[in-house]
This record gives structure tokens, sequence and C-alpha cells, in this order.
């Protein structure tokens, strides 16, 4: 059960509209390492997880990503708002325009529809962990990578936030990992599947 | 963050609300993976509670930031629909 919030994560208030970026930025709305995939997989490992403390972690930083998706969303929204004929002509928005007008539509910034193959639910804590500590280092690059792209305070504040935050996600998953090698077997420090062939992991 | 400007109190209260929010966030993290640490519980009480209480005054004066602080005892409209959405920027 989830509740909403009525106010962002942290505030974004952009002045100056810009189609080229805003097409940049859509990937982490719904592109390969964006806040969709990531809220999405969290949220559907938990049920996996064999111990308590994991699948609060996945949890609540499957709920983080719900905010973020929304700060992204905003600042796509808040870039294409009031733009004219002439600007979605000339910055290369028309082929998003066609399709969505300037509604926020889940894509990567190459036009790629969003696709749940972008992360997995895989039934095994370990691999899924392992997983999620990738994929908030490749959030983080694409963060990086847009911050290279962008030079408006306005934008790079709330980027550059959700960037840290892909820093603080990975201590955290690496923590849950440690601690469900920990509560392992000793002999099967590096286990596959405890979550499926072992009873005396539960909880 | 340092030289915060500010165009009214409800931005204000707003920006207060945001990192407060964050404290807790934070926190709530940590402790999921650190669930018998009480210095970090005693923080999170702390900063939960002064979370709740400026949540609690904001939605008094600018309409419910969530629907359990929603009161219309004093409201002649619905403020949850009819407060500004996020999105929009800014505090209108």
């Amino acid at each position: 059960m989830w509740n909403y919030e009525k106010r962002l994560q942290f505030p974004v208030n952009i002045t100056n509209p810009n189609a080229k970026l805003a097409q940049v930025i859509i990937s982490q709305y719904g592109g390969p390492d964006g806040e969709m995939g990531a809220s999405m997989r969290y949220l559907s490992q938990r049920y996996a997880s064999p111990y308590r403390e994991v699948s609060a972690i996945l949890t609540d930083i499957g709920t983080e990503e719900l905010a973020h998706l929304e700060m992204v969303a905003t600042i796509v929204h808040q870039l294409t708002k009031d733009l004219s004929m002439e600007e979605i002509e000339e910055s290369g928005f028309a082929n998003y325009y066609v399709d969505h007008t300037v509604g926020i539509w889940p894509q990567a910034a190459g036009g790629v529809p969003f696709n749940a193959c972008e992360f997995q639910s895989k039934g095994d804590i370990i691999t899924d962990l392992v997983e999620d500590m990738a994929a908030e280092q490749k959030a983080r690059t694409t963060y990086d990578n847009i911050l290279r792209l962008i030079h408006d305070q306005e934008i790079c504040e709330p980027i550059k936030f959700l960037r840290a935050r892909e820093v603080v996600h990975f201590q955290r998953f690496g923590e849950a990992l440690r601690i469900v090698q920990d509560k392992l077997n000793s002999k099967n420090f590096y286990a596959f599947n405890p979550g499926f062939d072992c009873n005396e992991c539960k909880i | 963050m340092m030289n915060m400007h500010f165009a009214n109190e409800q931005e204000k209260m707003l920006h207060d609300i945001n990192l407060l929010s964050f404290v807790v966030v934070e926190l709530n993290l940590y402790l999921d993976t650190h669930p018998d640490d009480r210095n970090a519980m005693e923080y999170f009480n702390h900063y939960n509670r002064m979370t709740n209480q400026a949540k609690k005054e904001y939605s008094a004066k600018y309409g419910p930031l969530t629907i359990s602080c929603a009161d219309t005892s004093e409201c002649s409209d619905w403020k949850w629909a009819l407060s500004p959405m996020p999105w929009e920027g800014g505090c209108k």
C-alpha cells in the first residue's frame, strides 16, 4: 500500500525550456538505467528475499525511486512547456512530439520504449542484489553523462541530487548483500539460490 | 543551497519540510540495514517528530501534503485537489 505526498523530494524550478536536453534527460524516466526500471526492479524483487531487512531496503529504495521518477518527469515537463512549433522543429523534438505532443511517456534518449527487460527479478537474493548494485552504478554513470551535457544550474541541481542518491543506494545494497552472506551457512558463503534451496536461511 | 532566498513563508516552510524529510529518508534506509543502531533510532525519532509537526503546520496553512493531513472542517473547498501539483514549479 502506498500514500502520495504532494511535493517533490527535491525542488525543480526550471525557467528556460530546452527540448534538446529534455530528449536526453527522458532516458532517466524510461531508459535502460532509468528510475522506472529501478523502482519496478526493487519492488518486484522483494518477495523473493528470505530476510526482512533486505525486503525492507528493497521496499524503501523502490519507493524512493518513485519520487525520483516524479522528479525526472517534472524536469522533462518543465523543459518542454510552452515550446513554440519552431523550437520543436529545430530542436529535433518533432519525432517525440508527433506521438506524444508534450506528454510524458517512458522511453530512452534514443527513442526505445520502456521495457521490463531493462531489469531482472531472478528469485535469488544474491543474484538480485548484485544486479541492484550494478544498476545503481549504471544510473550514476548516466547522471554523470547528463551533467557533462548541461550547464544550466536550474537543471544541474536536481540532477546532482539524483546522482548522489545512486551512491547512497549502492552503499545500502552492499550492506544488504553483506547481511545475506553473513546469514547464510558459512560453507555456503558464495551460495547459489539460498532463498530457494535452504530452509535454514529463512528469516 | 546555502544562500536560499524565499519568495514567501510557504516556500520557506516547504524547503524546511524537504530538508527534514530527507534526513528521515536517509535514517530510514540506514536503519533498514542497521536495525540495532540505537543512536540512529534516536536521531530517527527526533527528526521524524519534527518532520510530522512541520507537515501538519504546513498543511493547515497551505493545503494537505498527504491525504492524512487533509482536514476540511475549516475549508470551503477540497484543497487536496485544488492546491498546485508539485511539477508546476515554484509555490503558486
